[in-house]
């Protein structure tokens, strides 16, 4: 199976879902002669029939990465949301000092440049945000800033 | 002169000290990302526009600084192309055919230069060309109702997806998955909720801004980890810089001519820069003939497609301003900028905000004499840029895309949206769908639903009102015109492949 035929697959199960969905959208008595739901329907329709004809023609197999560069990719994902999470709770140095030398480290796999890169883009990061354009930013933890 | 008139107020505005100092910075980091392989104009304006607003700029001063950085883009672009064959955004893939060539002749500079002036030429005529034709065009959108927006939508959509990709089918599902996006929030007529599962962080609908940074800066991330970075070491030497007044003189014919096409090409909707350049370059190529030897460093290859993208850029401006409709990925991105701003463009745009509309255009030209100096004389800082590697970049994209989207809205949850969209966005690509019209859906959505609904209020529910006048008739016509003939057309246009070069098969 090709991939465009998995992908076309899913797409006509999205369009299905989507469907369903519009038809679950409450209509106010107030409303006007085409409602909240025609369309939400007329999108699903369209792209049930683009997902159709993915199945029937699919295009030439894409090049997709080997499987390490998949778990480079998952870890990735993994350190974005961790980052997104922390950013938060653990203060603007430190989570992007780790994020961005992960991020760096994936791209090209030397310890030493990585946690440079991270280091250094965190300091000129904050000091050009929080000094250059003034946004609210929290250096550290805001439990440690009283 | 009314126009004159206009750009007299348009220049009072610009040439304030501040926006003035706002326009040169855009220039400056405009030239700066479009130079860098895999930042581009809609990903650098794109995760601008949030540092733009957490800086606390208002509408004028905003729209002068993204519109120098995405002008800057356009010019910046061709520097990569021509010193490593890595074209630094898709419009400038064409530069690539004889700039790289020409630079691999010992004459980098010499294409740098001719390349300069010529997006210079492009930017400049196509800003002048858009002075003249958006009042016309804001005249007549004066005639446009509903049925003929909603006809309008669908014509952006279907030459997006005719013209600008390979496959109508998963082109046309882009357009159906941002639409789709687009209808998650609010229903805004009867106040009900839609697809939001209960979930009160999506009753707000879906932010544009974080769906864009997400497919078009963070998706990069996610291909730069798949090829580990790309090489890109300079395989040429630039020598002394000095202008040769020869080829520029020769390629002036090239320049105006491509400077028509690309403009042409950049008003269209849905058609925007790359095409603009392709078009530009091989019309030039057709143009020439035998006696040119394009492909192997032909001056008037290098200018041809330049000319053709920075018109197109500046062609593009006139049916995103007058009808509110993009015409390319960076104008659906300025787009959004300008909805974010509660500006809505459109014919009453002129009316209403002329100092925003004018401003603007005055920055425009401010912008190209700026960006023309420090793209000849300075170009040698500029190539310094293209060494920074990717793994200090990429890290620098990905932070700055988070503290603008944190900024702007200050919450978690449009943060791992960001992420959810750039992990879409880069399965997307991978599989060849394009990713504009799916920003361009998100953000036409839930006018062009009110366009439909509207047109059926006043129609009391009959659909063949939106076939009902001579210009809605004309727009239907062109969108299944703009869908269909590339199916036609695709087998005899074959797009021209950049010469190869051993150092670059290396990922």
């Amino acid at each position: 199976m090709s991939s465009d035929r998995i992908f076309g697959l899913v797409v006509v199960m999205g369009a299905l879902a989507f469907f369903a969905g519009a038809l679950q959208i409450q209509t106010s008595f107030l409303s006007d002669p085409v409602g909240p739901r025609v369309f939400p329907m007329l999108i699903a329709a369209s792209a049930l029939l683009c997902g159709l004809v993915l199945i029937a023609k699919p295009d030439a197999e894409p090049e997709w990465p080997a499987l390490a560069a998949w778990g480079n990719m998952a870890i990735a994902l993994v350190v974005l949301v961790s980052y997104a999470l922390l950013i938060g709770p653990m203060g603007f140095l430190t989570s992007t000092a780790l994020a961005a030398a992960g991020v760096s480290y994936l791209i090209e796999k030397n310890a030493r440049t990585a946690a440079l890169t991270g280091l250094g883009l965190s300091l000129v990061l904050f000091v050009i945000f929080k000094y250059g354009l003034g946004l609210g930013l929290f250096a550290f933890p805001r439990a440690w800033m009283g | 002169m009314d126009t004159l008139a206009n750009l007299a107020l348009g220049f009072s505005v610009a040439l304030t000290p501040y926006t003035l100092f706002l326009a040169i910075c855009g220039c400056f980091l405009g030239t700066i990302i479009g130079a860098l392989p895999g930042l581009g104009p809609s990903n650098g304006v794109a995760i601008l526009i949030p540092l733009a607003f957490a800086l606390g700029l208002d509408a004028t001063q905003a729209l002068v600084l993204l519109t120098s950085v995405y002008y800057g883009t356009m010019y910046g672009g061709r520097i990569s192309s021509i010193l490593l064959n890595i074209p630094g955004d898709e419009p400038a893939m064409m530069t690539t055919l004889d700039g790289y060539p020409m630079a691999k002749q010992g004459r980098a500079g010499d294409a740098l230069v001719i390349s300069g002036v010529a997006s210079f030429m492009g930017s400049f005529l196509s800003t002048i060309g858009l002075v003249i034709m958006a009042p016309l065009l804001a005249s007549i959108a004066y005639l446009f109702g509903p049925a003929e927006y909603f006809a309008l939508y669908l014509l952006a959509f279907c030459t997006l997806g005719g013209v600008a990709s390979k496959n109508q089918a998963k082109a046309a599902l882009a357009a159906c998955l941002g639409l789709g996006i687009a209808m998650i929030g609010l229903d805004n007529s009867t106040g009900m909720p839609r697809f939001t599962g209960g979930n009160l962080h999506l009753s707000d609908g879906i932010d544009f801004l974080v769906a864009i940074v997400g497919m078009f800066a963070i998706s990069e991330v996610f291909i730069f980890i798949e090829s580990h970075g790309r090489n890109s070491a300079l395989g040429v030497t630039l020598g002394k810089i000095s202008i040769p007044w020869k080829d520029l003189k020769n390629t002036f014919g090239t320049m105006m001519r491509s400077t028509g096409i690309g403009f042409v090409a950049g008003v269209l909707p849905g058609a925007g820069a790359s095409l603009g350049s392709f078009m530009a370059y091989m019309a030039e190529k057709g143009y020439v003939g035998s006696s040119g030897y394009f492909g192997k460093g032909d001056p008037r290859g290098v200018a041809a497609p330049e000319a053709g993208n920075n018109a197109a850029a500046g062609g593009a401006m006139v049916p995103m301003l007058t009808l509110g409709v993009p015409g390319s990925g960076t104008t659906a991105v300025m787009l959004a900028l300008l909805l974010t701003l509660n500006i809505t463009p459109g014919p009453l745009l002129f009316k209403d905000h002329p100092d925003v509309v004018w401003g603007l255009i005055a920055s425009m030209f401010i912008a190209n004499v700026v960006l023309l100096i420090m793209n000849v004389p300075m170009v040698k800082l500029f190539v310094k840029v293209l060494l920074v590697p990717a793994w200090v970049l990429m890290p620098m994209v990905t932070m700055v895309s988070f503290v603008g989207i944190f900024s702007l809205t200050g919450s978690y949850f449009d943060m791992i949206l960001m992420i959810f969209f750039g992990a879409l966005g880069y399965l997307l690509r991978k599989l060849d769908v394009p990713t504009v019209p799916v920003i361009l859906g998100i953000l036409l959505g839930s006018e062009m639903e009110d366009a439909l609904r509207r047109a059926m209020v006043l129609s009391d529910g009959d659909w063949s009102y939106l076939f009902s006048s001579p210009i809605a008739i004309g727009l239907w016509v062109a969108a299944i015109g703009g869908f269909l003939a590339p199916l036609f057309l695709r087998g005899k246009l074959g797009k021209p492949i950049p010469v190869s070069d051993t150092t670059l098969d290396q990922d």
